[in-house]
């Protein structure tokens, strides 16, 4: 690696720094370009009318600060996808010194068109050559001057993952940049002019190719063709893909799980050694809104973030290696009938092990429609949080050793809940997008890649959602400690309870277990804790208290309940900072609660009726 | 001239015209810069099972998954049978 650009600027969006658009078809490595020049300073940029997050930062060039912004990969200017809409109205709007278009070395027949597109619209233009290495390795020889000059634009040969030539390709921005002698404007008759350019001839693209590039005349086969013969097998390919989901969950639950506990023991010796003894001065209630109100929504946060790390980093595996795409490959006879691919059901499955990384990878589809199924399904994969209170319950009602038949009927269940609520609202969200997916050939990810993905990710998250969470569990906290000195079903919270008891009695479900779903709306790590506090018991006899007042009907209609209604307050956050919709956040709220609600009553009443006959 | 979904494996085949239903321009447009359009050069790979997608590629170095759907609407000339290694 040659070069870096002073990376100690800070990010501002002041009118007359000159801006830098970044565009490129999906898979060129656009956004391994952004982050390598980027490095930790990337910020998500507010754009009037862009609900798409668009990377952006500040470069120094030749002592010059300059904006560079990322935007989403597109294959037609013309097209109709989002991504594709987000960027016309970027150019139409915004005013752009310089584009680079980032192309594939590789796949130069098909990325010229794009080229030719943005240069017929008179945008100032620079061609960045991405994976010279790759194409060099497939014996691709690419005359760059020769381009360069039938092009009529500056062109620079790059590789973005290793480095090599990024010292060029800064030489060449800022000489592009430096010739400037008009300030930049934004395109207001883009459409029209696209419209008007029409089809670029294949035929200028043609003799472009056969002028610049040399290609050999048989490829020998690549590993990716023999990696290709084995993992997508018509026979071993979803065996083995099953092998390696197990292998990625065994990694969140082994290593994220344990990781998230560590953060707890942190959280809590902060609580007890540096916390209580610096507010024990103040009224009581004053102590616990800071400690139970506010200090947990920061330790819930906090929680988080070891989990959010370690999904990011195996997703970085996933999607750079070119296996994620392979995956919606594999799955897609099933998935397709769900309105769904295969990409959702690998998000689904790592939602068994958090539902808030998983709803945050769904950002890989780019198709709102598809993107927004899969976000109103994950929330019903039985998260390790909700195990923990099953756990607990079945023990405490199911003596008898069917406690591992009743957990599974419970898996199954959420299984089912996921299909229907697919099936149910995948004509509402209906993904009318093709899909031709491009495979990828195999790449290995690098170290650099997989931990600014970890870091980048955890940032966001921390950043987007600790307010909507702090005001959430001090909510919580108001309704289980108010009125002062109230305990049990005094409380604000107890009293819902027992105002609830008409909608609930039917379901099997006490005014102090409907507490306890209040609480569970924090966090479910919180109900076991909850159901001590409410039983005024510790935690140990609280599940005497359980099994000598709930009944196995109740217990499992209370299991049901507590598998299908709103997961916790930080996947709600999640949700709604995905989703970038109130509408959506409470469709999938007010869905999950009904949806519980009937799905318990169901259980209950048959139980009962079956109880009655025997 | 035979549709994608009847093309034997590994034969690799020009593509005469995309008839998309309806004249989806938008479904053109995205085969089009997937390099499937006329007088292209596509090879189908493997076929996933349960009567899921078709892996393609597409040229020489561009590999693409499409649903049967969409491969019915794309029209090929098979030029020569190229034996698997």
């Amino acid at each position: 690696m040659t070069c870096h650009p002073d990376l100690t600027a800070p990010v501002k969006t002041s009118p007359d720094i000159q801006r830098i658009a970044l565009l490129g078809m999906p898979n060129t490595g656009k956004s391994t370009f952004f982050n390598r020049v980027a490095g930790a300073s990337a910020q998500v940029g507010n754009w009037p009318g862009i609900t798409v997050d668009l990377l952006q930062t500040t470069v120094k060039l030749n002592g010059e600060v300059v904006a560079l912004v990322d935007l989403p990969g597109i294959y037609d200017l013309r097209g109709t996808a989002e991504d594709e809409q987000v960027v016309r109205r970027f150019l139409r709007e915004q005013p752009v010194d310089l584009a680079i278009a980032i192309l594939n070395a590789t796949q130069l027949d098909r990325h010229l068109q794009l080229v030719l597109q943005l240069r017929a619209l008179g945008l100032p233009l620079l061609v960045l050559l991405n994976m010279t290495d790759e194409a060099q390795r497939l014996g691709i020889q690419i005359d760059v001057p020769t381009l360069a000059e039938q092009l009529d634009l500056p062109v620079c040969a790059l590789s973005a993952k290793y480095g090599g030539g990024y010292f060029e390709a800064y030489q060449a921005i800022a000489h592009s940049l430096a010739q400037k002698s008009s300030p930049a404007t934004p395109l207001p008759d883009l459409d029209a002019k696209l419209a008007t350019q029409g089809e670029i001839a294949a035929a200028e693209v043609e003799t472009l190719l056969t002028a610049t590039v040399t290609r050999p005349t048989q490829f020998a086969p690549t590993l990716t063709q023999r990696l290709d013969a084995l993992l997508l097998h018509p026979i071993f390919g979803l065996p083995l893909f099953f092998v390696g989901l197990f292998a990625t969950f065994w990694l969140v639950w082994q290593v994220g799980l344990p990781a998230q506990g560590a953060v707890d023991v942190l959280t809590d010796w902060g609580q007890a050694q540096v916390l209580e003894p610096l507010v024990s001065g103040l009224p009581a209630i004053a102590q616990s809104l800071l400690l139970d109100g506010i200090w947990t929504g920061f330790a819930t946060v906090a929680s988080f973030v070891p989990l959010i790390v370690l999904f990011f980093m195996l997703m970085a595996v996933l999607e750079d290696s070119g296996y994620l795409a392979r995956s919606a490959y594999l799955m897609d006879a099933l998935m397709a009938r769900l309105g769904l691919d295969g990409r959702s059901f690998v998000m689904q499955m790592l939602g068994f092990g958090c539902n808030v990384p998983a709803l945050m990878g769904t950002r890989t589809m780019r198709s709102p429609a598809l993107r927004r199924l899969t976000m109103l399904v994950i929330p019903f994969a039985l998260c390790s949080a909700r195990l923990q209170v099953f756990v607990f319950i079945i023990a405490a009602v199911f003596p008898n050793g069917n406690g591992a038949l009743v957990l599974f009927s419970l898996y199954l269940l959420s299984f089912a809940a996921a299909f229907l609520t697919a099936a149910l609202f995948q004509a509402t969200f209906k993904n009318d997008e093709p899909f031709v997916l491009e495979l990828p050939p195999y790449r290995w990810p690098t170290g650099r890649q997989i931990l600014a993905r970890g870091w980048g990710e955890v940032r966001q998250f921390l950043r987007r959602t600790w307010r909507f969470i702090t005001v959430g569990c001090v909510a919580v906290w108001a309704l289980t400690h108010l009125p002062i000195g109230a305990t049990g079903l005094d409380t604000f919270g107890g009293q819902i309870g027992v105002w609830l008891q008409p909608l609930m009695r039917p379901l099997g479900i006490d005014p102090y277990l409907t507490l306890a779903l209040i609480f569970g709306f924090l966090a479910k790590e919180v109900v076991i804790g909850s159901l001590a506090a409410i039983y005024s018991v510790s935690e140990g006899t609280a599940s005497d208290q359980i099994a000598a007042t709930v009944t196995f009907a109740q217990g499992y209609s209370f299991c049901i309940f507590c598998l299908l209604y709103t997961p916790c307050l930080t996947t709600l956050a999640t949700l709604w900072q995905e989703a970038k919709s109130w509408r959506f956040t409470l469709l999938s709220l007010v869905f999950s609660l009904a949806l519980a609600w009937l799905s318990s009553l169901v259980f209950y009443q048959a139980a009962l009726l079956i109880e009655g006959m025997g | 001239m035979i549709s994608l979904t009847e093309l034997t494996l590994n034969t690799t085949a020009i593509v005469q015209d995309v008839q998309t239903e309806g004249d989806n321009i938008a479904l053109t447009q995205r085969l089009a810069a997937l390099g499937i359009r006329p007088q292209c050069q596509v090879c189908v790979l493997r076929k996933a099972g349960f009567g899921g997608p078709l892996h393609v590629r597409v040229g020489a170095t561009t590999e693409v998954a499409l649903r049967r759907h969409e491969a019915v609407q794309i029209l090929v000339m098979p030029i020569a049978e190229s034996r698997r290694e």
